[in-house]
Order: structure tokens, then sequence, then C-alpha cells
């Protein structure tokens, strides 16, 4: 299907899109003139994430409109206007401001998309702290981990959670202050408080203080092949690519009912869920409750989303319930729909088109590009399967690495190189949170280095072709091989572990382990559900393996190192590759 | 077959998917992904599980019904 090609014609879409010319919008983009969709803070006193995204739009009159419409598990519809959005995050600001928590200290989420996240996240970001978001389904042992290095100062999260997966951490994170529970306290507990008593009874006046653009406002972690997750840190000034990206790459309009499906625990559901769209000033649509087909269909016939931003994990689980049970539902306010976390296949850009009457339109960025980068766009011809163009004022290449660390650009189109990104652009991230040698190593000559391999065709349109390094991509999520091998190393049990991704129609990869055993322990399936569910109670559902096999040996270098590579070669049936470095073989 | 045998059988299925998982803490109504920190990829593998183990069809549009302990009794006894 690589040579279809869905052709666009512009001129009779409805309203026309955001970007019609794209050559010469590329041609005269700037970035400081994209700055010109914001407003600042008053008097000069910098850019604020928070003002941009809530308090700014009462000055021109919005405060009265819809900015998040927020549908419950239980049926319940909650409302919250940008007037309403700008009082409660001031009463967040406020409360962090009552416990003496200072600007710049660190702001953890866990929760599910409550209400309370998108005011948490926003109100915190007004008192000028840096926001965290984790996953609610990450076990202890992530959370941990990310809470570490980011030196969690506060975290908002519900008694649930907190009683699953926090309470035993406390005792490791002595820099974690506050504790705020959407939801009832328990009792007696230190630095534990209820987010009504604390925060309902805060003042909602709130004069957000002098912000540089370049300050730091969120810190989303992400997983390399080794050592610790990474934390990428983004600065206020980000804003100005989620503003340009939103016109651009998700064509919003001033009068859009939009959904975007990912969880802010991940840089998706943070950069698109919550800042661009309100940016943007359209009304925003959070769903609480999990995936499920047809109730997506409800919600995008009921609340009249007129764009759509998915994942390819979710659009494969609605291909295999068929385009017949999307047509029973009514969407003709449905003019736009994209997706991203992983390449999307041709066959589900091309079954957009059979269910809904419109193709995916799959786009490409990273936790550390902090927007949109590469894009299929409403005005421009999609070849399904590529990821699209670059978004003005992005310039991006396919090059190759030097030995000497320098890197080539591979002028000539249809050659697989690693996928580049001319630096600056202003959601680029500002570096990796301690981690000063593993930030440099991502850039040469000019160039962030993705860690994607990629190609560029005759037109400009640039194609995935695989990852760089080990790093496990699961239903749109990356997973670092060397956290999910720490935690199974830490059961008795194990002597060495290995972990790779292993392909799946569905969810792109499954994290699989493979395990050998410290003398005395016996493969069998009653040790392999011991560490199965040892490593979901540390790890939780979205990290843990959901496959372990039992090797005598693991084949590892003269260093000991445990070749991932040569492991997922064999799982998958592929030529073994360079064997040179093999110093013992598997058993 | 009863309600108590496909308590049973769900708990067996889910023992090979989520071992850690206690059926005995979740309640009738409750979702069960969320109480049992099942992903979708587990839930997809639990209904695999069932049909393989009773032999019962469960249709892609079907699957939200097993959601709740409740759903998926009533849906496996029928």
């Amino acid at each position: 299907m690589t040579g279809s090609r869905i052709t666009k014609r512009p001129g009779n879409l409805s309203p026309l899109p955001n970007l019609r010319d794209y050559e010469g919008t590329c041609s005269t983009f700037s970035w400081d003139q994209a700055a010109r969709l914001l407003d600042g803070l008053p008097g000069g006193a910098g850019l604020n994430i928070c003002h941009e995204a809530v308090d700014r739009h009462l000055r021109h009159g919005r405060g009265g409109k819809t900015a998040l419409r927020w549908l419950g598990k239980g049926g319940e519809r909650r409302e919250l206007t940008y007037g309403d959005l700008s009082l409660a995050t001031g009463r967040f600001a406020n409360a962090l401001g009552s416990l003496g928590v200072q600007p710049g200290e660190r702001v953890f989420l866990l929760m599910g998309r409550l209400p309370e996240l998108y005011v948490a996240l926003l109100g915190a970001l007004k008192a000028r702290c840096v926001v965290t978001p984790l996953f609610s389904a990450f076990g202890p042992e992530p959370i941990a981990m990310r809470a570490e290095l980011g030196d969690a100062r506060v975290l908002v999260t519900t008694p649930e959670l907190y009683q699953r997966k926090v309470r035993g951490l406390r005792a490791r994170l002595p820099g974690l202050k506050h504790v705020i529970l959407v939801g009832e306290p328990p009792a007696g507990e230190p630095g534990v408080q209820g987010w009504d008593a604390l925060v309902g009874s805060a003042s909602s006046d709130y004069v957000i203080g002098p912000t540089d653009p370049e300050s730091l406002a969120l810190l989303h972690f992400t997983s390399g092949t080794t050592g610790r997750p990474k934390g990428a840190m983004h600065v206020h000034g980000a804003v100005v690519a989620h503003a340009a990206t939103a016109l651009y790459a998700l064509d919003l309009h001033d009068d859009d009912i939009f959904w975007c499906t990912a969880d802010p625990g991940w840089v998706t559901g943070t950069s698109y869920g919550v800042i661009a769209p309100l940016v943007t000033g359209v009304t925003s649509v959070v769903a609480e409750a999990e995936f499920d087909a047809q109730t997506w269909y409800g919600v995008l016939e009921r609340e009249k989303v007129s764009v759509w931003y998915t994942a390819p994990t979710a659009i494969r689980m609605m291909m295999k319930l068929g385009a017949d049970a999307v047509r029973a539902y009514k969407l003709p306010a449905l003019r736009f729909m994209a997706s991203v976390g992983e390449p999307l296949n041709p066959e589900a850009v091309v079954w957009g088109q059979e269910a809904f009457g419109l193709p995916f339109h799959d786009n490409w960025w990273q936790t550390e590009t902090g927007g949109i980068m590469i894009a299929n766009f409403p005005a421009l011809d999609i070849k399904p399967g590529s990821m699209g163009r670059p978004l003005p004022g992005i310039t991006a290449a396919i090059v190759q690495r030097r030995a000497d660390a320098s890197v080539q650009v591979v002028a000539e189109p249809g050659i697989d190189g690693e996928l580049a990104l001319k630096v600056p652009w202003p959601s680029m991230m500002r570096g990796y949170l301690h981690e000063d040698e593993r930030y440099r190593k991502c850039f040469a000559g000019g160039w962030y280095l993705t860690g994607d391999l990629a190609r560029r065709d005759e037109d400009g349109y640039f194609w995935f072709v695989g990852r760089a390094d080990d790093v496990i991509k699961s239903a749109g999520h990356l997973i670092g091989p060397f956290e999910v091998e720490s935690a199974l190393l830490e059961h008795p049990a194990v002597a060495e572990a290995a972990v790779i991704g292993k392909p799946d129609p569905i969810v792109g990869e499954v994290v699989k382990a493979f395990v050998a055993l410290k003398p005395g322990f016996e493969a069998g399936e009653a040790l392999r559900r011991e560490l199965l569910g040892h490593a979901r109670k540390r790890l939780g559902a979205a990290v843990a393996p959901k496959e372990i096999d039992f090797r005598a040996n693991l084949p590892k270098t003269r260093s000991g190192k445990i070749m991932r590579r040569l492991l997922k070669a064999r799982e998958l049936g592929l030529p073994e590759g360079d064997l040179s470095t093999l110093e013992s073989d598997e058993k | 077959m009863n309600d108590t045998e496909i308590r049973a059988l769900l708990a067996d299925v889910l023992a090979g998917i989520a071992p850690e998982a206690d059926l005995a803490t979740v309640g009738d109504d409750e979702d069960l992904r969320a109480a049992l920190d099942l992903d979708s990829m587990d839930f997809m593998n639990l209904v695999i599980g069932l049909h393989q183990r009773t032999g019962i069809d469960i249709p892609e549009a079907d699957v939200p019904k097993l959601f709740t302990l409740r759903g998926l009794t009533g849906y496996l006894a029928r």
C-alpha cells in the first residue's frame, strides 16, 4: 500500500484549513512571529503557560466559554468554563503558597482523568512550580524512581492510589512534604490533606508572578535503553510551539470541540490534552473512562467532537470491531482525525476513510521535542504509512553518524538514516534532569538526534523505519528495558534478565522478558507466575512484562553485556547479524 | 456453569495473566480493569482465555459486558 495516496482538495474543506499553502508558510514562518499568537503576562512580566491557556481568555471575552467538558466514568458531566478554570487554578496556586511551596519546586500528579488533575496541572504552573504528571497505572517502583529523581515536593493523587501505591514509599521519599488527596484523606496520616479542605477554602485571587519564558514548567520522564528514566525538562516558552502546532497540525479553529484521548500521564496528554487546546481557546473534551470502542463512538456523537486526536492501539482495536459499528453513529461534526504514539499502519489510515469517511492523519514527535514536529496536514495529500512532513518552523533531515560523533546529512531521498531536527524550536527539551552528558549526546552539529530511524522520500514525506536503540514501544508508550530488568533482578530467583519488545498487531510491541535463574530454583509455570506477579506489583500493568521465558544462560558480549538484539532476532526468526562480540551464547 | 464455578474459572485464567490480582477485593459492579490494574492487553488475554476454557464465543462488541464481575458472570452463565 506504500505507493497509494489520499488526495486532498483543501478548497472544499470547511472550515478552510489554517495551513493551506504549506511551502509558502514554511518559507515565511518564524517562531518570533508565532509568539504573537500569545499575549504574554501583563506588563511584560514574561510568559506563563497557565496565563496563555486560561487567564488571558477572560480578557478576550471568553470567560463564559466551556474550556473543559468532563465526562465521568459513571455518566456524570461537568463543564468548566475558562472563567471557572481561572478561579480554580488560582485557588490551587494559593493552596500551594499556603503550604510554603516555592516556585521551581516539583508538583507530581498521579490520578485518573479527574477535573482536579487539570486544575492542579495548570494551577501549579500558575504558581510557577514544575509539574510532573505520572501515569496512574504505574506501579510503586516507577512512581518512587521518578519522584526520587525529580525531587517531588508535592503529590496530588486519590485516596485509593495513595493507599495502594504511595503510602509504602513515604520513607523512601523524604523530600515529599505534602500529599493532597482528591477525596477523603485517611485520619492521622502526616503530611496528607484533603483537596476540599485545602484548595476549596483558598482564595481564587492570584496574580501570576514574573515568569521567565526559559524557566522550567514541566518535567516529563521518558525511557532510554540503559539506566534510569530520563527527566526531559520543558520551559514555559514551549507554549509557543503548542499554539502553532495546534493551528497547523491539528487545524484547531475557534468553534471546534476537540478531543485528545491521551492520558496526561504521558506527554501527548499534557501538551495536547491540556495545554494546546486551551491555549487555542477551544472546548476540550475529557473522558475519564478507559478505552472502549463503542463508548468512544458515543462520545464523538454526543459531544459533537470536530477534531479528534487519538492513538494507533485504539484505532487498531476499533478496526477489530469493524467499520459497521462506527457507521451506527451519526458523526457529522467530525472533520479531522489525527493519530500519534507510534507509526500508524497504512491499513489503519485507509480504514478511517471506510469507517468515518475521513482518513487518520499520523504525526510524529517525542517527549523530548515537546510538541508535534512532523505531521500529515488537512490540506496536504496523505501517503498512508508516512508520518508526513515537518511543521513550519521545523527542519528535519536524515543523518548518518560518523565515527568521530559528528553527523552527515543524507541529501538524497530514499536512504535510511537517523531522523534529526535542526535546533532550536520553542518546545525543545532544555536538558535531562541531572544528566548533562546524556543530554549532550542527543546533539551533533546543530541537530537533535531523535534515535528513530527513518527515510525521506522524493516528495519530502518522512517514513519511520525503526528504533536505533532497544527501547520498547507498547501502546504508544516508551518502556526502558533496564527498568523492567531491574525489577526482575530484585526477585531472589533471578540471576539474569533481558527484556525486549515483541511485535504485536494491536499494541505495536509487548514487553517480553527472558530470565536465567540462580542455582536451586526451578523453571516452571509456578515460578513464571510468581515472577509475573512480582513484576506487575512493582511496575504496574503498563510497564511489566506480558511474557516471561526461562533460559539457562543469556547471550552476552565479552564485556558481559546481555545482547537483547540477538534475543529479539531469534524471537522473530530474523538474521542474527554480527555475532563477533558474542562471548557466551544462550542455552 | 453457576456463579461459583465461573468465579473459580476467572480466578484461574487471571492467575496466568495477572497472578497478583485478588478477585476477593473486587466489588460486583467495579470495573475489573481498574480494580485489578489490568491494561487493554491483559483484558484481551483474559477474554481469549475465558473463550478457550468455556468454548463460549465472545464477540468483540460484547467485551464491554465483561468489564464487571456481575456482567462477566451473567454473560458466561447464559
